[in-house]
C-alpha cells in the first residue's frame, strides 16, 4: 500500500510531477553524455573500465590490482566494477552501461557468461569503445575486439598429459571434479584434460564426474560420495585448486592420499604451496597479471593512435610440479611461488 | 470400509497432524531402504557416517532457522553470519589471537548480528524477510571486506576439533561435531517442548495477537529466538571449520536456502507455529541421503536437485493439506 501521505489526490499529483521531472532530467543528462562519447575526451587521463566476474575471488583481485598498477604506470586510470557472483550477467551488463556513461576509452571484461552480455558489449563498441575480453572468451569470439586469456583447452590438456604420464602403463580409472554445468572455461578444461589423457567423454575409464562450482566444500562432498560408489580410482581431474583441496581431503579420509594422481589448474599461491607440500602432483599456472597488463597497454595505445588489437592472444599456461616427467615442460614450485597470483 | 479401519485412518491422520515429523521420517526410511537395496555401497557404516558429517553444517544452520520459522519468521542471513563467523575465527587466530578468544569474539559477533535482526523485527515491526535480506547483504559485504579477498586456512587444533577429533565405537566413528550437534538438538528440543519459553514460541507463531492477550511477552520471546539463532550460527561456523579448515568468503552461498530446504522438508510450517527440531534433523538428513545415494546410483547431480526441489514442494503441499483438515 502507498504511504498515507500519497493517498490524497493533490499529494499524489505532486509526487508524480516530481517523479516526471526527475526522469526527464536524468534522460537529458544521459543524452548529452552519450553524445559526447563518440568524440572522445582528449583531455585528462585515459579512463579504462574493468569488469570482473566478482570482486572477491583472489584471482580477480589480482587481475584488478595488476590492471591498476599497469594503468598508473601509463598515466591512465582504471574504474573497476564487478558482478555480484559468478554468472551475474545482469550485474555485468549494468556495469558496462555505467562505464559507457562515464566515457571510458576501453573496457576490459571477464565475461561471466559468454553469451549473456553480448548486447551491452555491442552498444559499447558502437560508441567507439575498445572492448577486450580477459580470462574468458565470449561466444561468438568476435563480440569483442580481442581476447587476452589462458587457452583453457591447452591448460586442461597439460593437466591431462601430466596425469597420464604419471600413470605410465596403468589403465586410468578417473574421477572428474568439474566446474558448473555449461560454463565455457569449465568445458574447455574438461575437454582439454580428456584430450591430454587420450580419452573421450563416456569412456568406461571415467568412473564418475560431479559439478563442484569450483567450491572446496562442494568438491569434498562430491568426492566423498563418488568414492563411496567406487574407490578404485587412480586419477583425478580438478578444474581448479579449491576443488583439488576438497577432493584431496576426501581422498585422505579414505586413506587414498598419495595413491591417486591428482592434477589441477590455476597457479594461485595457495595452490603452488599445496603442490610443494605434496597434496597434489601438479597444477597448471595461469597469468592474470599478463592479461591485465596487455589489456591496459592495448587500450592506452588505442587512445593514442586508434590501433586496435584483434583475435585471441594466449597469455600462456605453465605446468608446475616438483616431479618433472620426461617430454613435459614444467617448472618447480620455487619458480611457481615467485610467479603465483593471489 | 469398516468402521474400525476408518477409525484407524482417522488416528493415523491425527498422528501426522500432531507430529509433522512423521511424514519426513517415513520418507527418510524409504530413501535409505531404496538406496540400500539398489547400491552395494550406501548402507555401509563408513558411508552413513559420511552422510551425517555432510549434513552437519546445514543441519546446524537449519536448527537456528527452525526456531525463527516457528515464530512465523524467516532468516535469509544465517549462512552469511556463519561465514563471517568462520572468517573471524580464522583470521584472528592467524593474526595471533588465542583460539579461545577468537572463538569468543566469533560467538559474540554472531549473537549480536542475530540480535540486531531480532530487534528490528520485534521493536520496529519490520518483516523478517526484509530485515534478514538486508542483513544478508550487509554481512556478506562485511565478510568479504574482512577477508581481504582471500581465504584463510586454519590449522589450530581447537578450531578444527569438531571435524578431526572423535570416538570410535567399533567401526563407527563419531566426530566431536556429531556429538555437539546431538547435544544442541537435544537442548533445543527440550527448551521447545518442556519449558514455558518453548510454549510461548509456538503460541507466538500460531497467533501473536492471541499470545499477547494471554499474557505472553511476545516481543521478548521473539527477540530471544533471533538472539539464540545467532549463537547457533556461531556453532555452525565452528562446525564448518571442522569440516573444511579454510575460511572462504565465497563459501555457502546457498546455505540460507539449503537450511530453509531442510526445515521445510522436515515438516515445519513456513507459516509458523507448527513443526519440530526432530523434523529438521530428518530434513537435513534427507537432503544429504539423496545426494549421497543418487550419486552412488550413478545419477546426474542435476536430477538430484530436481528430486530435492520436488520434495520441498511436496512437504509444503502436505503442510497445507494438514492445516485444511485440522480446521
Amino acid at each position: 500500500m502507498a504511504p498515507k501521505s500519497l493517498q490524497t489526490p493533490i499529494a499524489r499529483r505532486l509526487a508524480i510531477g516530481v517523479l516526471t521531472l526527475c526522469l526527464a532530467t536524468t534522460t537529458a543528462c544521459t543524452k548529452t553524455k552519450s553524445g559526447s562519447d563518440d568524440a572522445g575526451d582528449k583531455s585528462g587521463p585515459v579512463k579504462i573500465g574493468l569488469v570482473t566476474k566478482t570482486d572477491t575471488n583472489p584471482y580477480f583481485v589480482k587481475l584488478r590490482e595488476s590492471a591498476k598498477a599497469a594503468a598508473e604506470a601509463k598515466g591512465a586510470t582504471v574504474i573497476a566494477v564487478a558482478g555480484k557472483f559468478d554468472g551475474d550477467n545482469e550485474g555485468q551488463v549494468a556495469a558496462i552501461e555505467n562505464l559507457v556513461q562515464q566515457g571510458v576509452k576501453g573496457i576490459l571484461i571477464t565475461p561471466s557468461n559468454s553469451t549473456g552480455i553480448l548486447g551491452a558489449l555491442k552498444q559499447a563498441k558502437e560508441k567507439g569503445i575498445l572492448v577486450i575480453a580477459l580470462d574468458t572468451e565470449t561466444d561468438p569470439k568476435d563480440a569483442v575486439d580481442a581476447t587476452y586469456a589462458t587457452n583453457n583447452t591447452t591448460a586442461g590438456e597439460l593437466e591431462g598429459k601430466y596425469v597420464k604420464a604419471t600413470l605410465g602403463q596403468t589403465a586410468p580409472r578417473l574421477l572428474m571434479m568439474d566446474g558448473s554445468p555449461g560454463g565455457t572455461v569449465d568445458e574447455q578444461r574438461h575437454r582439454g584434460f580428456l584430450q591430454g589423457m587420450g580419452l573421450k567423454d563416456g569412456d568406461p575409464a571415467i568412473l564418475g564426474a560431479a559439478p563442484t562450482n569450483g567450491d572446496q566444500n562442494k568438491a569434498q562432498s562430491a568426492m566423498e560420495n563418488l568414492l563411496q560408489r567406487d574407490s578404485s580410482v587412480n586419477a583425478v581431474y580438478t578444474l581448479n585448486e579449491p576443488a583439488a583441496r576438497g577432493a584431496v581431503a576426501a581422498l585422505t579420509a579414505k586413506g587414498l592420499a598419495g595413491k591417486v594422481a591428482v592434477g589441477s589448474i590455476d597457479g594461485g599461491c595457495q595452490g603452488v604451496a599445496d603442490v610443494k607440500a605434496g597434496k597434489y602432483l601438479a597444477t597448471v599456472m595461469q597469468f592474470p597479471r599478463k592479461m591485465a597488463e596487455q589489456g591496459i597497454d592495448a587500450v592506452v595505445a588505442f587512445s593514442k593512435d586508434g590501433t586496435k588489437p584483434n583475435g585471441f592472444q594466449d597469455t600462456g599456461a605453465q605446468l608446475i610440479t616438483d616431479k618433472p616427467l620426461p617430454g613435459l615442460d614444467s617448472k618447480d614450485t620455487t619458480w611457481g611461488a615467485q610467479n603465483c597470483w593471489g | 470400509m469398516s468402521a474400525e479401519s476408518g477409525q484407524l485412518r482417522g488416528r493415523t491422520a491425527e498422528a501426522f497432524l500432531h507430529n509433522p515429523a512423521l511424514g519426513p521420517l517415513g520418507a527418510l526410511v524409504v530413501a535409505v531402504i531404496v538406496f540400500g537395496a539398489t547400491t552395494s555401497t550406501f548402507l555401509t557404516v563408513d558411508n552413513l557416517s559420511l552422510v551425517v558429517q555432510q549434513s552437519l553444517v546445514v543441519g546446524t544452520l537449519a536448527l537456528g532457522q527452525t526456531l525463527i520459522v516457528l515464530t512465523g519468521g524467516i532468516d535469509l542471513a544465517n549462512a552469511a553470519i556463519m561465514v563471517l563467523g568462520t572468517m573471524l575465527f580464522a583470521r584472528l587466530v592467524t593474526e595471533g589471537s588465542a583460539p579461545v578468544l577468537a572463538l569468543m569474539a566469533g560467538f559474540v559477533i554472531c549473537a549480536l548480528l542475530g540480535g540486531v535482526s531480532g530487534g528490528l523485527v520485534t521493536w520496529l515491526n519490520l518483516p523478517p524477510f526484509i530485515v534478514t535480506l538486508g542483513m544478508l547483504t550487509v554481512v556478506l559485504a562485511v565478510g568479504r571486506l574482512y577477508s581481504q579477498g582471500s581465504s584463510w586456512p586454519v590449522t589450530d587444533s581447537m578450531l578444527n576439533a569438531l571435524g578431526e577429533g572423535g570416538y570410535l565405537f567399533g567401526q563407527i566413528k563419531v566426530t566431536h561435531g556429531m556429538t555437539l550437534a546431538v547435544v544442541m538438538f537435544a537442548i533445543t528440543w527440550y527448551a521447545l517442548t518442556k519449558t514455558g519459553w518453548g510454549r510461548h514460541v509456538y503460541a507466538l507463531g500460531n497467533d501473536p495477537e492471541a499470545a499477547r492477550l494471554t499474557g505472553i511477552h511476545v516481543g521478548r520471546t521473539r527477540f530471544s529466538v533471533y538472539l539464540i539463532a545467532g549463537v547457533i550460527y556461531a556453532f555452525a561456523a565452528w562446525q564448518a571449520l571442522g569440516r573444511i579448515p579454510n575460511a572462504d568468503p565465497n563459501a555457502f552461498q546457498t546455505g540460507n536456502l539449503d537450511s530453509i530446504t531442510a526445515v521445510v522438508i522436515g515438516g515445519t510450517s513456513l507459516f509458523g507455529g507448527r513443526g519440530s527440531v526432530g523434523g529438521t534433523v530428518v530434513g537435513a538428513l534427507i537432503v544429504a541421503v539423496l545426494r549421497s545415494g543418487l550419486t552412488q546410483a550413478g545419477i546426474d547431480s542435476l536430477y538430484q536437485d530436481v528430486a530435492t526441489g520436488v520434495l520441498v514442494i511436496a512437504a509444503v503441499a502436505f503442510d497445507q493439506l494438514a492445516r485444511r483438515r485440522s480446521r
